[in-house]
This record gives C-alpha cells, structure tokens and sequence, in this order.
C-alpha cells in the first residue's frame, strides 16, 4: 500500500494560489514588511496568519486568522497591516479576521521554520493535522516527542513550562549545552 | 433587559460570561503565582479564555444587532443578569483549588468543545475549532498539577482534596439543561451537556485516581447562574472588572 504524506497543507496551497495572482502581487510583496511584534523573525506570511490578499476593482481586503483567541498580537497585526498599506498609498481597503479554518501551527511556512531555529527558538516538532481530534485519554495525555535544542541539536531537552514568554511558546531547557529555549508549541 | 428573546444570542452571551468569569479568576494569580513559570502559565490560561469570550461577546453582539457592543455586554451588566455557571465565578482560592477548578473545567471544556464543533451554526462552530487546541493544553497542564499535588505531600493532598470536596456540589450544573438549550440542542445548533456527563466522570475519575484523591459520592447540586442567581462573589469580581467602564462611562484608549 501506497500511502502519500503531505508535506504541504491544504491551507498552504490555497495561500500559494492566491499569492500566485498578479492583481494582488505587490499587495502580497508589500505585507511581506509586516512581522510578527512578538517573534520580529516572522512575517505575517510566514506565520500563516495572513490568509488572503483580494481585489474587487479598487478595493483591497485583507484577511488575518488569528493565531490563539487570546493573542493581543493580532491587533497589533492589524495595525501594522492598515500602516503599510496606507504608507504605500493605498487608501481603499479593509482589514478581516477569519476564525475558520483555525489557524494551525501547519501554516508555518518552510522559510518561516528555518527562520525560527536560526532566531533560537525550536520550530513545532508533529504535523497537528495527523493528531487525532478526539478526546480520547490516550491522545489526550500522550507524551510528546522530544523537541532538539535549537542551539546545538541535541534531543536531550527537559520540558520546564506548557507556557512560555507568549501563549504559542512552552519553555525548555537543553541537557547538553544547558541553554533554555523557547518551543513553538504545536497546535 | 436580561435574556434578548434571541436564543442564539443568549446561548452565546452564557458561553461568554462562562469564559469572562473564569478568565479574570485567573487573572488574578498574575504576579501572585507559586513561582514565574507557573505565573506565566496562569495568564497565558487566562488569556485564551478571555480571548474566547470577547469572540463570543462579539458574535452576540453582531448577531443581536441592536447597537450594543461587545464591550457594552460585558462591561454594562450587572450580577444579575450575568449568565455563567457558578463554578467560574468562585474566588480563586489557594493554588490546590485553582487546579482543581481548572481540571474540572478545562475536561468539560474539551468535551463540550469537541461537541460544539457540529454546530449548524458556522461561528460557534469555528470559535469551537479554536478552543479545543487551547484546551487540550490547559487540560495537560491541570492534569500533570492534579497528579503532582495530589500524590505529593500531606499538606498538597489535603488542600486538593479540600478543593474537590467544595467544589463538587458546583459539578452538576455544567451539565444542566434548560428550556433555552433544550430548544437550541434540537436544532444541532447547541450540546447536549446531559450525554457528556459520564465521559466526564470518567475521565476526571482515572486522574484523581492517579492522584491518590477521592471523588465525593454525593450529588448535591448547587445551581443559579443560568437565571442569574449568583454566589455573594460575581459582585465583587464584577466591581473590579467593570470600574473603568462605570467610572468613567464610554471611556476607551
């Protein structure tokens, strides 16, 4: 049997269709200015959390996904979002936020991932898309795989918090090279 | 004015008020957690159910559409016409409490959550989608804290077991249903929260077993929340809540 593993999401591809049109291309290259405030490493495209660029004749929309429900970054986002815009010259558009599909840690662009490791922080280990959405204990309280330090590699990492210095982070600490690290939970 | 005549709209606001209440319960460890680590962990909670709340309070808000905001229900009602469960509004207590009333929760959250997600209605339905992955962090995390104070020392078992003693009369009303959901759960636009009862039970069974604790075999149920009626406490959590908003109305930044 021949199974296929997806190494791109749904949600991926669709991102990469709308980016491929040349109405909205330099919409999409301007956002690309756009960062994350809490991990400046990211832009908004590499966390996934800018979903689509539209035109309808002169009007521009924007559609953000928040990444948790509490993140105070989206506003934030937004803001930086509506400055860059206007700081181009663009003066008819609107800003959206789309709850469905939640975002998900699979959005992650590739470059988005080698950028987190290099900044220091450990990219999300499994494709949420293959955990079960049940609420069976045994999925519920598995362990998770180790996480590899970002500094050195090393797989022996100690979990010291499910939360770190924001709600996407839980906190670890390297057993070789005795580093703590941020991990970029997966959700 | 308390209920909308709008069915969704006050299933949604309960929903909300659930999530406000337990948020600033929360809320109130930070800077007083056991150690920063878990103070972190203890505001990242409160985060997410605040966060859910205001995307709940939004949607009620759009879908009434009677010019209140979502600011104007959260920070314009009084106790009585607050709508949560009582469980959420109780005073945070010592940490052993918190983690117990985070356990109980955070399962029931799961369950209901993963439920709410079949919705017809495609809001709650996506703000459901957004939950569940939040909670089954919470949920890890209570868990873990359930099993360690609970089969730790004298004094962290005792203070859990205290919690679950006091706060088990409060279990039963998150499984309570009335005219309102009753209605709406026909219509497969809310839970039936009687069919997660025994799941429920289960699990928090096998933790607290786990955790050497004991679950009380009464089933005493202390209820009010739905129609309002409120423990001594919603008062005080509300006048600290809603200050700015009441003393200087309308004002923002």
């Amino acid at each position: 049997m021949v199974s296929l593993i997806p190494t791109v999401s749904i949600e991926q591809v669709e991102r990469d269709q709308h980016r491929a049109n040349p109405a909205t291309a330099a919409i999409w290259n301007l956002l690309d200015a756009v960062h994350d405030p809490e991990v400046p490493v990211l832009s908004l495209w590499d966390l996934g959390v800018l979903r689509n660029v539209e035109k309808q004749g002169d009007k521009i929309t924007v559609t953000l996904t928040p990444t948790y429900s509490g993140c105070p970054a989206i506003n934030t986002m937004a803001e930086d979002v509506d400055a860059a815009l206007k700081n181009a010259g663009y003066r008819n558009f609107e800003i959206r936020n789309q709850l469905a599909p939640a975002w998900t840690t699979d959005w992650l662009s590739p470059e988005g991932r080698r950028k987190l490791k290099e900044y220091g922080i450990a990219p999300p280990q499994e494709s949420s898309t293959c955990r079960k959405t049940s609420s069976d204990k045994a999925s519920l309280f598995a362990e998770e795989p180790p996480v590899p330090c970002p500094q050195c590699d090393s797989s022996n990492t100690l979990k010291i918090s499910e939360f770190g210095s924001t709600a996407c982070k839980a906190l670890y600490k390297c057993q070789d090279c005795h580093e703590p690290f941020d991990y970029f939970k997966c959700l | 004015m308390t209920e909308t005549n709008t069915p969704i709209v006050d299933y949604t606001i309960r929903l909300a008020d659930d999530s406000l209440t337990l948020g600033h319960r929360l809320s109130e460890w930070c800077s007083n957690g056991p150690f920063l680590e878990e103070d972190i962990a203890l505001i990242n909670v409160s985060l997410d159910y605040v966060g859910r709340a205001r995307m709940l309070y939004a949607y009620a808000a759009e879908t009434e559409n009677q010019g209140r905001s979502e600011d104007d229900i959260c920070y314009l009602r009084d106790t009585r016409e607050y709508r949560n469960l009582l469980i959420n509004e109780l005073p945070k207590g010592d940490f052993a409490f918190t983690i117990v009333r985070q356990f109980f929760v955070d399962t029931f959250n799961l369950l209901f959550y993963t439920e709410l997600l079949n919705s017809k209605d495609s809001t709650l339905a996506a703000i459901a989608g957004k939950s569940i992955k939040e909670t089954k962090y919470h949920l890890r995390r209570s868990k873990d804290w359930m099993v360690r104070l609970g089969d730790g020392t004298e004094e962290s078992h005792n203070r859990c077991q205290a919690a679950i003693d006091e706060l088990w009369d409060y279990v039963t009303e998150m499984f309570d249903m009335d005219e309102l959901e009753t209605g709406l759960a026909a219509q497969g636009v809310a839970v039936d929260r009687t069919a997660l009862r025994e799941q429920w039970q289960q699990i928090v069974k096998e933790v607290t077993d786990e955790a050497t604790l004991t679950l009380p075999d009464h089933d005493i149920a202390i209820r009010g929340g739905r129609t309002g009626i409120h423990t001594e406490h919603l008062g005080y959590l509300l006048a600290e809540l809603q200050y700015v908003q009441r003393a200087y109305p309308g004002n923002t930044w």
